[in-house]
């Protein structure tokens, strides 16, 4: 191996090498500077030196073909590589602040700044998903926070691309990470589950709100095991106000089988973002873990859970979308509501881990003051989402797949827009009027939604009616 | 420079003309013909004659195990690639079978090697079907980068300076950066005959100075092909097989 030639002042490839602002395990940090390039950079070089840790070697090799892939505000932007042959480096963004590695003393962070923290993670890790990566080292000290408030996600060196050989695939004989948060299918050595990160992120986010992690500290291979079967304690065990909606969401990202955690990672955020709307089962009601004798059950049926079939990480995510269907709650809509629902029970049939959000905008006055009360004195939105629920009864949805929503906004078309942007919305379902006055006179909502939105859209329209006379004054629009 | 390499066109024109001219488009600017010009398909003389005429400007060809049985009785194949064989060797005039003949088992180019089967023992013919097939012939040659074909079905293999290996089933049109450091053995999907389940046509683009390798596939009038084998009178099963990518 080449003498390191990376010391303050040095130059290579035309960074000017400045501090020393980090020396780990694995890799050094220094902060750099290039003639073109006017943001605040780090070169990372990799600890390759006689003796050290032949990991460093392989993790450094994986990030330097994982890094310049990425694109986006959740990830370090990389301006260059060298390679082994010459001095190994990459160069990426200085990202200023620290990781959330700082917030240990505070924990347990309240319940909210956790939602918003880890909510903010799981965004980040749907789009990195997206871009056929699995971070598998998701951890407190791989999490940073931009300025403008996304979460970046750091380090790279233990993840696997969907798309790029696997270097680490053999390496180890154990797998190789940070044993309090990594899933146990990592054990069995499957690295190509991108629901191992959703358990690394339950366990951020059980000992972020508990101040304890559910499966210890142990590093020892047999410690690390036991997660293969024993289920942690409920966090409503250990903080009698946790609540269930949260403890919910918490032992579904921890569940032992991968198929049993939320599909995708913007499934995750979207229940994060709804608290209101997750649907709670028995996990939410525990105090206790499961009996012994369950949990000997499961230690000695393993078999039950050895790895299975090659899983796409495309492919995962396209088969579980977050879908919306906007419906209009008013009279008269039957017939276009009928059709939507046909339109998207064809649409769910395909997609088993798809999940729904039925939303209906409750149109603000942009003049008079709204009242919550209608003429009969019934809560209008209260009454919309009875509604929306019964729309929603004969698709007999799982109710962890289905959730309602009412949105109140003076234009409907920009408050459905919002929506689907803020929650990651894959595909969303419309109704277009036909020929009506409303439509005529306030434009079409189903066109501009159509126009607009940045994922697919489907236009539904009522089952084709005779066909209207030459006279009969059609509106072309 | 960037590199066009194809393996196994098995004298079909119609997907080694496609190939040719999505490389060219790409800005291919030299060619590799890793072996198997002929055998199986209609068309092994404008295959090869493409292929001396390629030679002629500075591509590089190995010879494949159907090349070498143009020449030869010894070579021992199954029923149908025997069959083949025979019509192929009447077809080709004395130039062609005396090219098939000469070309050479191995060429050696930089830190790149380019070999029908495999490095190890190339007059062998052996398969590269698992990661210890891989090891053995990347522990044989110091090259960075072996370029191989034989099996029909893409593959890439790397060796760290430890030996561990990697194995890998690479995207379409995705850049793998072949990094130094490790050893790399690309295994090439077929341009005439594909048995990886997608009946396009193979072939890998690499550009030596970014080191990256791009397995690309070309979509071809398979067709047209199919109808010449049978038109032929050559095992039926030849032309079936092309639509299938079996």
């Amino acid at each position: 191996m080449p003498k390191p030639l990376v010391t303050s002042g040095a130059v290579i490839d035309g960074y000017t090498i400045g501090e020393c602002v980090h020396a780990g395990g694995m890799a050094t940090l220094w902060a750099v500077t290039h003639p073109d390039i006017d943001k605040p950079l780090l070169m990372k070089v990799p600890r390759v030196s006689e003796g050290e840790d032949p990991a460093a070697i392989v993790s450094f090799e994986m990030e330097m073909m994982i890094l310049p892939r990425l694109a986006g505000p959740h990830v370090p932007a990389c301006f260059g590589t060298g390679d082994f042959a010459h001095q190994a480096y990459a160069v990426i963004e200085r990202i200023p602040g620290t990781t959330l590695y700082k917030r240990l003393p505070d924990l347990p962070l309240p319940y909210e700044e956790a939602r918003v923290l880890v909510s903010k993670i799981a965004a980040a890790l749907a789009d990195l998903h997206r871009q056929n990566v699995i971070h598998h080292d998701i951890k407190p000290s791989s999490i940073m926070f931009r300025d403008s408030g996304e979460a970046v996600l750091i380090d790279y060196g233990l993840s696997h691309h969907d798309h790029l050989p696997d270097l680490l695939q053999e390496e180890f004989r154990l797998p190789y990470g940070t044993a309090p948060y990594m899933a146990p299918e990592r054990l069995l050595g499957v690295r190509d589950d991108p629901r191992s990160d959703l358990f690394s992120l339950g366990v951020l986010l059980y000992f972020f709100t508990t101040g304890e992690r559910p499966f210890g500290e142990g590093e020892t291979l047999r410690a690390m095991r036991r997660r293969l079967w024993r289920d942690p304690h409920p966090p409503r065990g250990l903080r009698a106000d946790y609540p269930p909606w949260l403890q919910e969401v918490v032992l579904r990202c921890l569940e032992i089988e991968p198929v049993r955690r939320y599909p995708t990672a913007s499934q995750l955020a979207f229940d994060l973002a709804h608290p209101d709307q997750v649907r709670l089962t028995a996990r939410s009601e525990r105090m206790k873990r499961d009996a012994w004798s369950v949990a000997w059950r499961r230690r000695f049926n393993q078999d039950a859970m050895r790895p299975r079939a090659r899983s796409d990480v495309a492919e995962q995510i396209a088969s579980s979308p977050i879908l919306a269907v906007a419906l209009d709650t008013v009279e008269g809509e039957a017939e276009l509501n009928e059709a939507l629902r046909v339109t998207t029970e064809r649409i769910l049939a395909t997609l088993p881990s798809a999940r729904l959000a039925c939303v209906n905008v409750l149109k603000l006055n942009r003049i008079a003051i709204d009242k919550t009360l209608d003429e009969q004195g019934s809560n209008k939105h209260i009454d919309r989402l009875v509604a929306l629920r019964h729309w929603a009864t004969p698709l007999k949805l799982d109710e962890g797949r289905l959730s309602v929503h009412v949105l109140e906004a003076v234009d409907p078309a920009t408050a459905l827009l919002e929506f689907a942007e803020m929650n990651s919305v894959d595909h969303v379902i419309i109704g277009a009027r036909q020929n009506s006055f409303r439509r005529t006179w306030l434009g079409s909502v189903s066109s501009k939604v159509a126009a607009e939105a940045t994922c697919s859209v489907t236009v539904v329209r009522p089952p084709r009616m005779a066909p209207a006379k030459p006279d009969a004054g059609v509106v072309w629009g | 420079m960037l590199l066009a390499v194809f393996s196994d066109i098995h004298g079909n024109r119609q997907a080694f003309e496609a190939c040719l001219k999505v490389a060219r488009a790409k800005g291919a600017e030299q060619f590799v013909l890793l072996g198997d010009f002929v055998g199986y398909g209609a068309d092994p003389e404008w295959v090869v004659d493409t292929a001396m005429k390629l030679v002629e400007e500075g591509a590089i060809a190995v010879r494949g195990n159907h090349d070498e049985a143009v020449g030869t009785t010894t070579e021992t194949m199954n029923a149908e690639a025997q069959i083949a064989i025979e019509w192929t060797r009447g077809r080709l005039d004395v130039a062609q079978r005396r090219f098939l003949a000469e070309l050479p088992m191995a060429v050696h180019e930089q830190e790149r090697l380019y070999v029908h089967s495999e490095a190890s023992q190339p007059a062998r013919w052996t398969y590269i079907r698992s990661t210890a097939d891989a090891a053995k012939s990347l522990i044989s040659t110091p090259s960075h980068v072996t370029f191989c074909g034989h099996v029909h079905r893409p593959a890439l293999y790397s060796m760290s300076v430890t030996a561990k290996m990697t194995s890998f089933v690479p995207k379409t049109d995705v850049p793998v950066q072949l990094l130094r450091g490790r050893q790399w053995l690309a295994v090439l999907g077929s341009v005439g005959q594909p048995r990886d389940g997608d009946p396009s046509a193979a072939f890998v683009l690499f550009d030596t100075i970014s080191c990256q390798i791009t397995y690309c596939r070309v979509p071809y009038d398979i067709a047209s092909a199919a109808n010449k084998i049978r038109e032929n009178g050559l095992p039926p099963w030849l032309a079936d097989r092309l639509s299938q990518g079996r």
